[in-house]
């Protein structure tokens, strides 16, 4: 399972309602059901993910983020979860205001595109990074509102959202300058938030 | 964790669509003697529902699948009369051997509702009290009698649970109206291209068919049985109305176009010019007009317009949902304007309030309400994958 994924078990409830936005394949959800026995629904717009969920016995929900929340009504959930997904929406931050007014608490993780290997692309070629974290180009990417650490801090502060938990973690290496340097060495980073 | 399965090719789903057919069919008939007290006050004394089923029961009655037809469907659902029918039953292309509703993993039931035209007692069926032909005195219907019946028929075939409830359309509301009326008895209920209840555009639209019926000079106040004549014309002018809602402008554009069947726009031509899309549409009402019949159609339409899911518990979908035990799959089509994908939203909505497990499903399609009888790649492995989901839960 993804790093940032298994982190987040620690957040969870056990028996709490569960939303998960953008949930790919339902591993997460049913992670999260097998081992904390939640209830929940994912929301997913590629059909491939969803016949992965439907076959996980999951319930998923055919759903674009973009269109808003405004059928789930507030505090209706424990945990409303946005994994890899912030950086694929339109207006990200009208996710996040719709997720706090959902969730009584909400767990997003997104990746740092403060990140040294994209910095150092940047400045070195002069051209977006690809890497094998980020591997498409720009006109392909999904990946249409790329922020780093400091970028989403400074949101938090901005929408007045509390920060419960902040964890940063590495997949591929510089797993101790992450926790000295995240802005520069983190490559995921994973919000618990609050109202 | 499990590894996701892997992905059928469209190869493997093409051949999912070609493959093997139930076979010859033979409808059965049962007889209630059980008087029926319905919806509308009056009570049917006996009563008989023609059916099919297909596949084998298995030892623990635990693989039965009820299929719910909407207004013009019936029985008839899969598989071929005999070795000379043309077509097949009408849900052919999701019903059978290594399809979607997989007849080596279910048993599958399909019958005519009570108020229909193909076997079961309906308007052209005779009024025992009177020894005529029951014709508009047979009593008005809600689609919770037709669930009442269906449960009979359950009784009867041994099935006290049903591992799926599924419906299209008019049969979405009936899946949907078991899941509250006996919640006990259905596993799953699958609702496709439905709704909670009908608009005012759509039962504007029932409005219209059935005037057209009515203002037929050989209805006769609906006593046309018992005068020897068939109110041909308006019928048919109903199922032609009620067939353009069912399409999409794209789809009528795609398969007729501007093109003309007969005549010409030739300067000096005085040929009368027939479109395409005229002449399918008169052929379409002539043979539905040929085997439909009228009363049945304006009864059938009227329980569309009075169906409310929700009526009976404030007017509160989700507090309606709270009484269903089923999970749910509910699925949508883009270019459906007849039952739109806003209408699943709803159904979704409310039973996600009620906290219900569902799973919806809206599938990009060119051919309007049609789009739930054709062969659609994408449907076809939704539903395929969760009536494996719940072929496995069969113990």
């Amino acid at each position: 399972m993804r790093i940032d994924l298994n982190e987040i078990q620690h957040w969870i409830k056990q028996d709490s309602c569960i939303l998960d936005l953008g949930c790919g394949d339902g591993t997460l959800l049913k992670f999260l059901i097998d081992t904390k026995q939640v209830k929940g629904y994912g929301l997913e717009i590629d059909s491939e993910q969803i016949n992965l969920c439907i076959d996980k016995g999951l319930n998923v929900i055919e759903q674009n983020l973009d269109r808003g929340l405004g059928n789930f009504a507030d505090n209706s959930f424990d945990t409303v979860l946005m994994t890899q997904a912030l950086q694929t929406l339109h207006f990200p931050h009208k996710v996040l205001e719709e997720m706090l007014r959902v969730g009584k608490e909400c767990i997003v993780t997104f990746p740092n595109f403060g990140h040294w290997k994209a910095r150092y692309y940047l400045a070195t070629r002069g051209r977006m990074p690809v890497s094998d974290l980020l591997p498409y180009e720009w006109y392909n990417t999904p990946n249409i509102h790329f922020c780093t650490f400091n970028d989403f801090e400074v949101l938090c502060r901005e929408m007045k959202i509390k920060v419960i938990h902040r964890e940063v973690v590495n997949e591929v290496s510089g797993q101790f300058l992450k926790d000295v340097m995240p802005n520069l060495f983190g490559e995921t980073a994973i919000y618990h938030l609050s109202k | 964790m499990s590894n996701p399965l892997p992905t059928p090719s469209v190869g493997s789903l093409n051949s999912v669509v070609a493959s093997a057919s139930v076979g010859i069919v033979t409808p059965q008939i049962i007889h209630f003697r059980e008087p029926l007290l319905l919806a509308c006050g009056r009570t049917l004394q006996n009563y008989q529902l023609v059916y099919e089923t297909y596949g084998v029961l298995n030892v623990n009655h635990s693989n039965a699948v009820l299929i719910c037809h909407a207004l013009s469907g019936h029985h008839h659902a899969a598989g071929f009369h005999s070795a000379t029918d043309k077509r097949p039953g009408w849900w052919d292309a999701y019903i059978g051997p290594g399809k979607p509703i997989d007849t080596n993993k279910f048993f599958v039931v399909s019958l005519n509702n009570i108020g229909g035209c193909h076997g079961s007692t309906g308007p052209t069926s005779i009024n025992p009290e009177t020894g005529k032909v029951w014709g508009p005195d047979f009593p008005k219907l809600r689609v919770r009698d037709w669930v009442a019946t269906q449960a009979r028929l359950a009784d009867a075939l041994g099935v006290n649970t049903w591992a799926a409830v599924i419906g299209g359309s008019l049969g979405g509301m009936q899946a949907m109206r078991w899941a509250l009326e006996y919640p006990a008895r259905v596993r799953h209920c699958v609702v496709i291209a439905s709704a909670l209840k009908l608009s005012a555009q759509n039962i504007a639209f029932n409005e219209t068919a059935r005037q057209a019926i009515m203002s037929d000079p050989n209805f006769k106040e609906g006593r046309y049985l018992e005068l020897n004549t068939l109110p041909r014309d308006g019928l048919a002018v109903a199922r032609m109305i009620g067939h353009i809602t069912y399409l999409s402008d794209f789809a009528m554009g795609e398969k007729f176009g501007r093109d003309l069947r007969k005549g010409s726009f030739d300067l000096g031509s005085d040929a009368p010019v027939e479109f395409q899309i005229e002449s399918y549409l008169r052929h379409q009402g002539d043979t539905f007009a040929n085997s439909f019949d009228a009363n049945s159609y304006l009864l059938i339409t009227k329980a569309l317009d009075y169906f409310d899911l929700a009526r009976e518990y404030g007017d509160d979908a989700v507090a309606a949902f709270k009484l269903a035990q089923a999970k749910f799959l509910v699925i949508s089509f883009t270019t459906d304007w007849r039952f739109a994908p806003e209408r699943s939203h709803e159904i979704v909505n409310a039973l996600i309030g009620a906290n219900k497990a569902v799973t919806y499903a809206e599938i990009e399609s060119q051919f309007g309400h049609d789009a739930f009888l054709l062969p659609d790649q994408r449907y076809q492995q939704v539903f395929a994958r969760y009536l494996n989901g719940v072929s496995e839960s069969c113990v």
